[in-house]
């Protein structure tokens, strides 16, 4: 005769999952009360509480944004316009840093002297500085040492360089100088490019450390091997090292992706109008400190699982590939 | 990452769920007698309202208000604790129970008062949002700052203002905001913005000690809003409330009466039954608060009248030299106004 309880026992695999069904429940039931505590507390003190305030007007203004963005517009478009402000500085850093860190990894591993002390020189420098002090380092650098926008550089015909920012031609038309700067045009603030700077070279020291690791992981026997076939150095490193190297380079560069994005946050420091900026700018508008913050948690983590999940798919493929 | 997120973000939901039940327990003036001080919320460092020396001295109108509660409510000014916070941390640490009062040159609004879970007091300054340019640029009238990029401290009423203003004009302009107060000033004076707006008073503040030279720039005429600042207290404290709200008063009708931090001993003898009233000779006024009876007189003995704090911070005796303007006694043209203290 069968006897369900014993068979229960016997089931390492359903034993586990009621276990964890159970951890799971008592989690939410935590996180549940911890909500419910807040809201109760919150009201018994006379602070307004709830999500409804994302469906009021802002009121306030935002210095650049990629959506057009009115204040006459609902919070919830300007939490949107943060994020995007958020997405365009983190992609826009995490490319160039990648370019970047590229090239500084493969440099760490040249023969030539110079070059390499150089790049190694780099890299001790940035990794080892705190990342705000560089983000107000650059910023106080363009706002300072660039002239006004009157007087704006133009290195290129069409493209302005002033403490406005930078402005370039887009979309067909070609920025000229108007009453208050620059007007038409492509631009980017001063703001946008410290903090592009800022977290790209930051971030391309320790892509560098990892493409070096990467590299440096790679059997000598495969670098001779491409040297035999007649490959140079060069072809050698694109056709035989790299793709052997990349798989050991995604995983932590994953991470480096993720700190990024999340280090962008500290744009509220040079001013950029970035998701943290436009939820502070809320929170002290509205007084909703709980909801903004949970906001800001939720895009933040989501945001990271995201990236994850993005390049984990990547390294999937490659893993795949290489076998 | 995943559970190390949630457990981050359950963490941050019990602090914020239970800090205020912590807080919340016993009365303040009870805990504030507990503890011998007050914990005053000021800001972190704005000449003439609360502003520190190299010594770590707290002066100005501001700290000036703690000192007068402290006085009036522990027998000493000097038993005043004293929390810098950003315009950002100002509210919550009002309502987590960190600062007894803030007195922190905050502007008075119908949000901030119904759902913050504060109460404003009383008013001690008058002001209004202004705007200052470099000398040599080419507006001379807010209004020719359309479009013009605008440097502001997040956190403020003034980023809403600045929008209002700008739109009841048709225009636009671009704020460029910054958290810390001392980047957004910093980057006005590196050249990044047309013009820096705040409150006139600051602005006069910010010109004569934070500007490299401050000949190089000009106030704007021009004044777009209204900021009536003053000290609020956390709501669910009635006592407390009224302890804030009449020690304002209190320096306002000595002013009015003619007491100052000088003549106030001598004055207790006064026929007149309002000075006896308010210095302790006469009616007890303090026993209503819960205090004794000469809390007034402990107060405007060790920071004056309002017009002897005005004075003192703001204006003829200090480097801002503000004029009275609003802020002079409603006998005088001004708006400065207590009801009767009996």
């Amino acid at each position: 005769m069968r006897r369900p309880f014993a068979e229960f026992r016997r089931h390492a695999s359903s034993r586990a999952f009621c276990y964890q069904l159970l951890v799971a429940g008592l989690a939410l039931a935590l996180v549940w009360l911890l909500v419910e505590q807040t809201g109760a507390e919150l009201r018994t003190r006379g602070i307004r509480s709830g999500f409804a305030f994302l469906f009021e007007p802002a009121g306030f203004s935002i210095g650049e944004s990629v959506l057009d963005f009115d204040a006459a517009q609902p919070y919830w478009r300007a939490f949107l316009v943060g994020v995007l402000n958020t997405l365009r500085v983190a992609l826009a850093a995490i490319v160039l840093a990648t370019v970047l860190g590229l090239c500084l990894g493969a440099c760490s591993l040249t023969r030539n002297v110079l070059l390499r002390g150089l790049c190694r020189a780099y890299v001790e420098v940035f990794r080892n500085i705190p990342l705000l002090l560089q983000l107000l380092t650059w910023y106080f650098l363009l706002a300072e040492k660039l002239p006004s926008a009157d007087a704006a550089l133009n290195p290129l015909p069409g493209v302005f360089l002033s403490k406005s920012g930078l402005a370039f031609p887009w979309g067909g038309e070609v920025p000229a100088a108007g009453d208050f700067g620059i007007a038409g045009g492509g631009a980017v603030t001063p703001e946008f490019l410290a903090l592009l700077l800022g977290l790209s070279g930051y971030g391309a020291a320790y892509l560098a450390e990892i493409v070096r690791a990467g590299i440096l992981s790679v059997p000598r026997g495969q670098v001779d091997a491409a040297a035999a076939l007649g490959m140079t150095p060069l072809q050698g490193l694109r056709a035989v090292v790299l793709p052997q190297a990349l798989r050991l380079m995604i995983p932590p560069a994953t991470n480096q992706f993720l700190n990024l994005t999340k280090n962008s946050s500290l744009a509220v420091a040079v001013g950029y109008p970035d998701l943290v900026s436009i939820a502070n700018t809320s929170l002290n508008q509205t007084g909703q400190a709980a909801e903004c913050i949970s906001i800001l948690m939720a895009v933040y983590l989501g945001l990271s699982l995201l990236t994850a999940a993005a390049t984990g798919w990547y390294n999937r493929r490659q893993l795949r590939r290489g076998h | 990452m995943n559970i190390a997120g949630w457990k981050c973000c359950s963490a941050l939901i019990a602090v914020l769920a239970l800090t205020p039940l912590a807080a919340h327990a016993g009365k303040t003036l009870d805990l504030v007698r507990q503890q011998g001080r007050v914990a005053c919320g000021v800001s972190t460092g704005l000449a003439g309202f609360s502003g520190v020396d190299s010594k770590g001295n707290w002066s100005g109108l501001d700290t000036d208000i703690c000192r007068g509660i402290a006085a009036a409510v522990l027998g000493d000014p000097g038993k005043v604790k004293w929390l810098p916070l950003n315009s950002q941390q100002r509210f919550t640490a009002l309502q987590a129970g960190e600062v007894d009062v803030l007195s922190r040159n905050t502007t008075w609004t119908l949000t901030r008062d119904a759902s913050m879970g504060l109460h404003f007091t009383a008013i001690t300054y008058y002001d209004g949002q202004g705007f200052m340019v470099p000398k040599q640029s080419k507006a001379s009238s807010v209004k020719q700052l359309r479009n013009a990029e605008i440097c502001v401290q997040s956190g403020t009423t003034t980023e809403k203002n600045l929008n209002d203003y700008f739109r009841a004009q048709g225009a636009k302009v671009r704020p460029v905001v910054f958290e810390s107060f001392e980047a957004s000033l910093k980057a006005f004076f590196s050249g990044r913005c047309q013009a820096y707006t705040t409150d006139v008073s600051s602005l006069v503040s910010i010109r004569d000690k934070e500007a490299p030279k401050p000949g190089d720039y000009v106030i704007l005429p021009e004044v777009i809003s209204k900021e009536p600042l003053g000290p609020a207290v956390r709501r669910g404290d009635d006592e407390w409330f009224a302890i804030v709200k009449w020690l304002v008063f209190a320096l306002i009708e000595a002013e009015e009466l003619g007491i100052t931090q000088a003549n106030a001993d001598s004055l207790r003898s006064s026929p007149n039954p309002a000075v006896q009233r308010l210095l302790g000779s006469g009616d007890d006024s303090g026993r209503l608060l819960g205090l004794d009876r000469e809390w007034a007189l402990r107060a405007i003995k060790a920071v004056g009248n309002y017009g002897e704090i005005f004075e003192r911070n703001l204006g003829s005796g200090s480097s801002l030299k503000l004029p009275r303007g609003s802020n002079a006694l409603w006998t005088k043209g001004g708006l400065m106004y207590a009801p009767p203290v009996r």
